[in-house]
């Protein structure tokens, strides 16, 4: 096919903006990984894939089921008198069935200390398309919506890139393990009014991505009130809900919202609340695009039901996912099997890493542990940082994500997934950062590019830079674009596709 | 359920609250009507017959047998190992087995007459989303799109809602068959322009809905000088491409850059979905194939939003990639179509009723104006009611395809039973009958309806020595009641 010119000039806007955020080094860690992957039998010393939050640990149970459940496709012969009538169906309510087990789901997920209305589900292309709907329908372009930091890289493009909102970070430090203080949240709504910015509301992802941790009761309520006080919404993402490993328990917005409505001295408006939830983490399945948007507002649910039509799930999913997730033995079995192995990867993750005097924030949920590296920089500066995370890459093989990326106020963190892998690979890294540090204690042998000497640091860390990590391949120039995909591909997938 | 919120005054964004959505338009009341009394062959024979719906319900057998006899393939294969790899993946460019089969589909449904590059291939959950998101690259909020009328209706929202775009009409008439003409596409530009619009580009939709029929080779090479001279992009929805009951008439806009070596291609792009000609509006399968590489890959970028699950995308790779089921699928689903529509248009003679000469989809366009009692929008609307109250018939008014002239009605035939089809036709014919029966009388009290005369002003016009005439009007006028 002939080349042909582009002609930026007869693109939109929202096209040839930046916004899509896939510039940002978040994304490079991805590159080098594909160019390299790891393979415990086919490339033992590719790079580990430590930067995709995915779920990996539980799928033989799911497999399992489907295994025994052949009437749960439409494709089998036991499912195939269901085809037409799935295959017809595009009504964006969704099926009932699908709905109705959602709802079931995510209250089970909640100990079933809350109950939830079917009728209130409404689908988005996975969380990604239904938390766009939701600024869609909350939002007008310019308007503000806060976000503690650090947050989702992907926020910066999912909530704002087409629909023209603006993000407005809370500043958390980990000098209170970057929980969100009244103070914090107060200073950035006046930041925004001062900046003529109309601020429609606050979005707390709850599990946090990428600090791992719970919100405690008290916190939700001071949001809660915060959120009524000012007259702005509050959309909490809640797509890592089934991720807890460990104590404290989860509290969902849905539970405080429960407790605080009928208080008469609270004046709480449910219409409000929003929730974003999804299928992706805690059940590892990414690939079905189940998004969920529920709103305790009428007039958001008939609104954002509209809006779905532009990503709707796939019905013969729908009727996969109705049919598993009304099983409520699988499902209790599911979500109590889940968290011991979340519970097991993290113990021996963390403990691994302690051992080579690498600490991380303390956490009770996620697919991810979030890392303090500051001390190995020699300057507390995101320069540092990068550096660092260029060496993580080029020397000790693993993609992790910088905090930067997650827009975090202090250089330093990096967040580690650690349930994408199996246990021989996640030993495998383990020992590749035992290597790493061991190495670091002796000499660097290399004359390096540039003579730099490490700093000694607590336990006998040094670092030296090597001269790879000059390397042209790792030094991703931002505006050069891959050819591959920065989209995450698990490490155990060949995706020879 | 819920207790009732109250809004407070900083609540929802303006695009939640406006009407753009178009669902308070005449389009779904129909719905409604239907919705509250669906017919049932044997449950409900005297219900109301969905044919506002443009489903295609006339394949599915070829589909289940497809699917009784390759069970491994479309299950997640042996042992069900295919599963996690299937649940994991997530890649914004989709997976590349079911692109090509996409392709290679788009390539037989147009008979050999185009190549279709799987790398250009970007999937979005349904044309709805395709056309939204091609939108949002294209063109910005206070921008036009044009247009030809009348159009499918969901545009107002597809292209309009959450973008920001403006839609102007391409004025297409009756007079010529509805054809687009150069003088129409110069015209919605000026009018756009008048209006302080930029334009960014032109959106047919070939084979048209809600005409039913191919926009001739002719006509789309006018439409490409047009858009090229303008320096806008054109994008082509060739949605019911594998729905023209002749294979031989319908020319595809990639047929036509293939043969002028892709000069100026890359203001091109092509929307495509499974719902209609695979008959799978539930699974969500939309692409974007444009000949832009900056177009795709800011697409495959949006599509994050609205990815097509991975489950559906393995299901149809291994059905798609099947060359010998496709072939056969895509005639034999020709042939049926041909056959239904020839049988509604024929039914509709019989009935008094001419229909557009249509070669493709999934409905007729039929013509009513010569039945109404004004030829304006309210006419139209009014035998839309009688069908809808009397006939039980959903059929959608040509006015909520913003046609320009009264009395057209799109007629969906093949989401049903031919048995259901003929109780519909049966029901026209009746209708029709005591329709033409009654009409004498009724176009008296129409007359002195129209020139807005009331009793009083007739009786103070002719005074007493009409005492006469005045009797004669009044017995009419109470007739017609």
């Amino acid at each position: 096919m002939v080349i042909l010119r582009e002609n930026q000039a007869l693109l939109s806007k929202i096209a040839t903006s930046d916004q899509h955020g896939e510039n940002s080094p978040y994304f490079d860690g991805w590159k080098a990984y594909d160019q390299d992957p790891f393979h415990l039998t086919e490339n033992p010393n590719g790079v580990i894939q430590m930067g995709l939050a995915e779920n990996q640990l539980s799928l033989d149970l799911i497999e399992k089921w489907v295994a025994k459940h052949p009437k749960s496709s439409i494709c089998t012969k036991d499912g195939i008198s269901q085809f037409k009538e799935i295959a017809n169906f595009q009504d964006y309510h969704g099926l009932y069935e699908f709905r109705k087990a959602i709802a079931k789901f995510m209250g089970k997920v909640r100990g079933n200390r809350v109950a939830f209305d079917p009728d209130r589900i409404v689908m988005g292309g996975g969380a990604t398309g239904a938390s766009e709907s939701l600024m869609f329908c909350l939002a007008d372009p310019g308007d503000g919506f806060l976000v503690p930091t650090p947050y989702y890289p992907a926020f910066g493009r999912d909530l704002r890139w087409r629909t023209r909102v603006q993000l407005l970070p809370i500043i958390c430090n980990s000098s209170n393990d970057f929980k969100i203080t009244k103070e914090a949240l107060e200073s950035a709504y006046e930041n925004a009014i001062a900046s003529n910015i109309k601020v429609k509301g606050l979005i707390i992802t709850n599990p946090s991505n990428p600090l791992g941790t719970t919100m405690d009761k008290e916190t939700l309520k001071t949001l809660m009130r915060f959120i009524n006080e000012k007259n702005i919404h509050i959309v909490c993402d809640e797509i890592y809900a089934a991720t807890i490993f460990n104590t404290p328990e989860f509290v969902s917005i849905s539970e405080v919202l429960q407790e605080m409505e009928h208080d008469p001295m609270s004046l709480i408006n449910p219409g409000l609340v929003h929730i974003i939830y999804s299928l992706s983490k805690d059940m590892g399945l990414p690939g079905f695009r189940v998004g969920i948007l529920y709103s305790y507002n009428d007039n958001v649910v008939s609104s954002a039901r509209k809006m779905s039509s532009f990503g709707l799930i796939s019905s013969q999913t729908q009727y996969f996912l109705a049919s598993i997730l009304s099983d409520e033995e699988f499902v209790e079995g599911f979500l109590s099997e889940s968290s011991k192995r979340l519970a097991k990867r993290h113990k021996t993750f963390t403990q691994g890493l302690e051992k080579e005097g690498i600490t991380c924030l303390a956490s009770n949920a996620g697919l991810f542990v979030w890392m303090d590296l500051h001390r190995l920089l020699k300057k507390p500066t995101f320069d540092e940082e990068m550096d660092l995370w260029r060496l993580i890459i080029s020397d000790v093989k693993l993609n992790v994500s910088p905090g930067s990326s997650f827009q975090c106020v202090e250089p330093g963190w990096f967040r580690v997934c650690f349930a994408n892998m199996d246990d021989q690979t996640a030993e495998i890294a383990l020992k590749r950062i035992h290597a790493f540090v061991v190495k670091k204690g002796r000499r660097n042998e290399r004359a390096p590019m540039n003579n730099k000497r490490s700093k000694s640091f607590q336990k006998n860390l040094r670092l030296s830079f090597s001269s790879r990590l000059y390397d042209e391949t790792n030094m991703m120039s931002p505006r050069v674009m891959s050819p591959h995909s920065p989209f995450p591909r698990s490490p155990l997938v060949q995706a020879k596709t | 359920m819920a207790i009732e919120i109250v809004q407070p005054s900083v609540g929802l964004s303006k695009i939640a609250v406006s009407e753009t959505h178009g669902e308070n338009s005449p389009y779904f009341a129909g719905w409604k009507a239907y919705d509250e009394n669906p017919y049932h062959e044997k449950h409900n024979p005297s219900g109301v017959i969905q044919m506002g719906l443009a489903e295609n319900q006339v394949s599915f057998d070829l589909l289940e047998e497809y699917l009784e006899s390759n069970q491994e393939a479309t299950s997640w294969g042996k042992n069900v190992s295919g599963f996690r790899e299937n649940a994991l993946f997530q890649d914004y460019h989709g997976l590349l087995a079911f692109r090509k089969a996409m392709a290679s589909f788009m390539e037989q449904v147009r008979g050999g007459k185009a190549k279709f590059n799987p790398e250009r291939i970007v999937l979005t959950a349904g044309a709805t989303a395709a056309n939204e998101l091609l939108t949002f690259i294209l063109a910005n909020p206070g921008d036009a799109l044009l247009v030809p009328t009348p159009y499918y209706p969901g545009f107002d929202r597809d292209l309009r809602w959450r973008t920001g775009v403006q839609i102007v009409p391409i004025h297409c008439e009756s007079s010529n068959n509805f054809q687009i003409t150069p003088e129409a596409l110069e015209s919605a530009y000026d009018h756009a322009r008048s209006m302080n619009m930029k334009v960014r580009g032109v959106l047919i939709t070939n084979p048209s809905n809600p005409l039913g029929a191919t926009i001739q080779r002719k006509v789309l090479e006018q439409i490409l000088d047009f858009v090229t001279r303008k320096n806008i992009h054109l994008v082509s929805d060739e949605i019911y491409s594998g729905s023209v009951f002749h294979s031989d008439e319908f020319v595809s806009i990639a047929e036509i850059l293939e043969s002028r070596n892709y000069k100026d291609s890359e203001r091109c792009h092509i929307v495509y979905s499974l719902s209609k000609d695979l008959g799978l509006p539930g699974f969500r399968v939309g692409t974007v194939y444009s000949y832009n590489d900056q177009v795709v890959t800011t697409a495959r970028r949006m599509s994050s939003f609205t990815l097509i699950s991975s489950q559906t995308q393995f299901l149809l790779a291994s059905m798609l990639s099947n060359k010998e089921f496709t072939e056969k699928y895509i005639k034999i689903n020709r042939e049926r179509l041909r056959k239904r529509y020839e049988m509604i248009v024929d039914g509709l003679k019989k009935a008094g009723i001419e229909c557009l000469k249509g070669n493709a989809g999934l409905f007729c366009w039929m013509n009513l104006s010569p039945y109404l009692n004004e030829a304006t929008r309210e006419g139209e609307l009014e035998i839309w009611k009688k069908m809808m109250e009397e006939v039980k018939l959903n059929i959608s008014p040509g006015s909520s395809c913003r046609c320009s002239g009264a009395g057209w009605f799109r007629v969906c035939f093949a989401n049903m039973s031919e048995e259901t089809l003929e109780v519909a036709l049966r029901r026209l014919h009746e209708f029709m009958d005591r329709r033409r029966n009654g009409q004498k009388t009724h176009d008296l009290s129409a007359l002195a309806q129209v020139q807005s005369f009331s009793l009083g002003d007739i009786c103070r016009l002719f005074g007493e020595r009409s005492k006469d005439l005045k009797s004669d009007l009044i017995s009419s006028l109470s007739d017609s009641r």
